[in-house]
């Protein structure tokens, strides 16, 4: 196992290294730059600008001073908000996105899997009815819908929480964004668990078990969800990635101080450093969560041995 | 977390809850702003995001009223030569930073040199281009040393022109030309705007700064005027969703919004239209039109076009009465001119202006068998699509066929300064300073990356450049208007609609007075408990 674990790290090294250049030189194909304005700047102005940020040296030096950079920890100063590093950002930045995504995450698995057994159990009756019409309306609605709904309804009308803000992470202020992530994959992790459990429950070895009488609740839960969890894992692996790396909607309509915002502002401002700072965040964190979501399959799955 | 030290956190604490038990609450301002500062360093500012928040941080030598006016700020008095070149500022005594050290001439010698030091890289570089070598010392031709401007004692700063700018006293109120602290800039680099390092002169200093969350702000104990400043702290929140902050606002929990979204206009109107604010704004909205292309290189085809623009229609319909129809380049009433010479057909009905114009269209050899077509480029946005939408309709009814492009902004500016081909493109100024010059600066040829029509009128020119060396301010209006009315009859840029600025202020602030230049500085203002 830590064998595999060390494999699987040194290959992520050169996938890391990979979408590094390849963004590092997509990103210089958009045209404009970071200082280009519907203000125009005096040519002397400009020259001056791109001379402090080294935009005026050959793009190759450019990227290899940026790898180097890199290498020792260091993501450049920002173009946006320039009187902060990249790293700075994501210190104030990150920990608000991990505290939103990971509740998120963690809701949405117990609520979306509970909700899926049910209906699976009741497979066509009332129950699953209105667990598969909730679900079917939590992925139809875009959040852009639900979070100024949110937002009006319970900040505005009923006064029960803050509308927006982030209130030095106190709890009120993350109710709302926390509901708004989780409702999307509540539905579609109820989804993939509902469809996994009917097949499941009508597989051999559950109706084995049954006729031996073992007593419900180990069928259910031992025999029939333990393989039927399987396609959610593998579905929570780019989720959480997603989940925890911010989400630009919601942040924006809560104005929470988290990274998501930053991927639109900086790829909009063609801020280049917070850019590649946000891919190389997300990049990372897809390549870990991915690695998890094998792991936990070896220990969900006997079946599978990494040995 | 912002970035003050545990020691300062721990303080701050201590001050805090030590001030809570005083008789007198802390009044405290919260505030939408439309997105972060990019920086708190005043010589590198370049959005309108930033310049409420450094007024409230510094203060330059002049200073904005509430109203609007321009008033002494650390200057105190200043006396300038008969022939308009020699400005000789008197500071005040009892002008301090935020340690308490006097602010003196030598800090604005310094802070000018540092503005124009190409390593400074200052975007707003060309708002101290007035003082005699600024322009040289910013290209590095000259040292900063040869700047014109002298402290002659501490209190005491000559600043030399290089030629008459009657609109220089209201730029040493602007943000870019404020003083920063060389003690602090030597110590920190450039970290010194960060919490904790920043040492400001203004009302208020820098208490915490967490990006995309808020800034906060706390009252200048040091500020020469600080017992007339009425607010204790200002807390800036960057609110870009324009819905969002109106929905706070609803809640309560914000005193205004820096802007509003225009779909909302109607809801706001009917459930509390006491606290919309809409003022002019010295801005206008215009159409480029690319003189290099044959066909509208001819003065009647873009007068044609022009002509069958219903301008009224634009700004009700379209932008909902957020803006106003523009029938010349520079607004009415800005400062230092007379009234603008309008487009000639201002005051013809529409229907009229199309007969005129179809007739300039056949006398430019365009008509039923050989249609006109135009390409309108904008950046994307939603209002800028319709407003070509409806004038694409508008041009229909003229026989002109148009066909219209959509490019994102960070790329569709720099191909227009670049001197990027295209008919007609959508573009708007928002000026720097209340002046005439600052509008028509953009049609001079030698200003390739503004004058995006390309217009190279020698007259033109000549006039600008006579207006530039005249002393006189009526003379001065004088040469202007003949300028623009040269614009007005050739039409390189198509005036649409002039800017207005909107905001939400709750009933419970005063001291937010409807200014051309939509500045709000907090130490004029005060809130009700």
């Amino acid at each position: 196992m830590a064998r595999y674990i060390l494999r699987r790290l040194a290959i992520a090294i050169p996938t890391l290294f990979i979408i590094v250049s390849i963004s590092f030189f997509l990103m210089r194909v958009a045209p404009g730059g970071p200082f280009s304005r519907e203000r125009p700047l005096d040519p002397t102005v400009l020259a001056n600008i791109e001379r402090a940020y080294h935009l005026s040296d050959p793009l190759f030096l450019q990227y290899l001073r940026y790898l180097g950079n890199l290498l020792r920890g260091d993501l450049g100063p920002s173009f946006v908000f320039r009187d902060f590093t990249v790293q700075d950002l994501f210190r104030t930045g990150l920990p608000a996105s991990i505290q939103l995504g990971a509740w998120a995450l963690l809701i949405s698995v117990v609520l979306g899997v509970v909700l899926g057994v049910i209906a699976a159990l009741y497979q066509n009756r009332t129950v699953d009815y209105a667990v598969i019409g909730t679900a079917a309306i939590g992925i139809t609605i875009p959040s852009f819908v639900v979070a100024p709904v949110l937002s009006l309804v319970i900040g505005v009308w009923l006064d029960w929480l803050p509308t927006g803000g982030w209130g030095q992470g106190a709890w009120q202020y993350k109710v709302l964004p926390i509901a708004t992530l989780a409702l999307p994959q509540v539905a579609i992790i109820a989804r993939l668990t509902r469809g996994s459990m009917i097949e499941a429950l009508r597989s051999n070895h559950v109706r084995t078990a049954r006729a031996y009488g073992l007593p419900t609740r180990s069928v259910v839960v031992v025999h029939s969800l333990r393989g039927a969890i399987l396609p959610v894992v593998s579905y929570l692996g780019p989720a959480a990635a997603g989940l925890v790396t911010g989400s630009v909607v919601v942040e924006e309509i809560f104005t929470v101080p988290g990274i998501g915002r930053y991927f639109v502002q900086a790829a909009l401002g063609r801020d280049y450093t917070l850019v590649m700072g946000t891919v190389v965040v997300i990049a990372v964190f897809i390549l870990l969560f991915n690695l998890v979501v094998d792991l936990l399959y070896a220990l969900i799955d006997p079946r599978i041995r990494y040995d | 977390m912002a970035f003050p030290s545990l020691k300062s956190l721990l303080l701050a604490a201590t001050i805090i809850a030590g001030t809570s038990f005083a008789a007198h609450a802390q009044v405290v301002y919260e505030r939408g702003n439309d997105a972060d500062p990019e920086t708190l360093d005043p010589h590198k500012t370049s959005t309108v995001s930033e310049a409420n928040i450094l007024m409230d941080l510094f203060e330059g030598l002049t200073t904005y009223a509430a109203d609007g006016s321009v008033i002494p700020g650390v200057a105190e008095s200043w006396e300038v030569s008969d022939d308009l070149l020699t400005y000789t500022f008197h500071l005040r005594d009892d002008a301090r930073w935020s340690n308490g050290e006097p602010v003196t001439a030598d800090d604005f010698v310094y802070s000018f040199q540092r503005m124009l030091n190409p390593a400074t890289a200052a975007q707003y570089a060309i708002m101290l281009y007035p003082i005699a070598n600024a322009q040289g010392v910013n290209e590095g031709t000259m040292p900063p040393e040869m700047l014109g401007a002298r402290a002659i004692d501490p209190s005491t700063l000559e600043v030399t022109l290089m030629a008459p700018a009657p609109y220089f006293l209201q730029m040493l109120a602007h943000q870019s030309t404020f003083p920063v602290y060389r003690p602090n800039v030597e110590e920190f680099g450039d970290t010194f705007v960060r919490p904790g390092n920043l040492i400001s002169n203004g009302a208020y200093t820098l208490q915490s700064f967490t990006p995309n969350d808020r800034i906060v702000l706390v009252k200048n104990p040091m500020f020469h005027d600080a017992a007339n400043v009425a607010i204790d702290q200002v807390n800036y929140y960057p609110i870009q969703d324009r819905s969002a902050c109106m929905r706070r606002f609803e809640a309560g929990e914000i005193d205004s919004c820096s802007d509003v979204a225009l779909e909302q206009l109607d809801y706001i109107l009917a459930n509390f239209p006491e606290a919309y604010r809409e003022a002019p704004y010295l801005g206008t909205y215009y159409y480029a039109v690319d003189m290099r292309q044959p066909g509208f290189d001819d003065v009647r085809v873009r007068t044609a076009l022009s002509m069958a623009i219903d301008r009224e229609f634009l700004a009700e319909d379209i932008w909902a009465n957020t803006m106003v129809p523009a029938y010349s380049l520079v607004p009415p009433g800005t400062n230092n001119y007379v009234e603008p010479p309008f487009l000639s057909f201002m005051n013809e009905s529409i229907l009229d202006r199309e007969d005129m114009a179809r007739e300039l269209l056949a006398e430019a050899g365009f008509g039923p068998n050989n249609p006109l077509q135009v390409n309108i480029i904008h950046n994307a946005g939603e209002n800028h699509a319709n407003t070509a939408t409806a004038i694409a309709d508008m041009w229909a009814n003229i026989g002109v066929q148009t066909t219209i492009e959509a490019q994102e902004s960070a790329s569709f500016y720099p191909y227009l300064q670049n001197g990027g081909e295209f008919e007609v493109a959508r573009a708007g100024w928002i000026a720097d300073y209340n002046d005439p010059q600052n509008f028509l600066f953009m049609l001079q040829s030698n200003n390739p990356s503004f004058n995006y029509a390309h217009y190279n009128n020698p007259e033109y020119d000549m006039l600008m450049e006579e207006a530039g060396r005249t002393p006189d301010l009526d003379a001065r209006a004088q040469l202007l208007y003949q300028a623009e009315e040269l614009a007005m009859r050739d039409e390189p840029f198509i005036p649409l609609m002039h800017y207005s600025s909107h905001s939400l202020v709750s009933t419970g602030l005063h001291g937010w007075d409807d200014t051309l230049q939509n500045f709000h500085p907090t130490r004029w203002m005060s809130l009700d408990e």
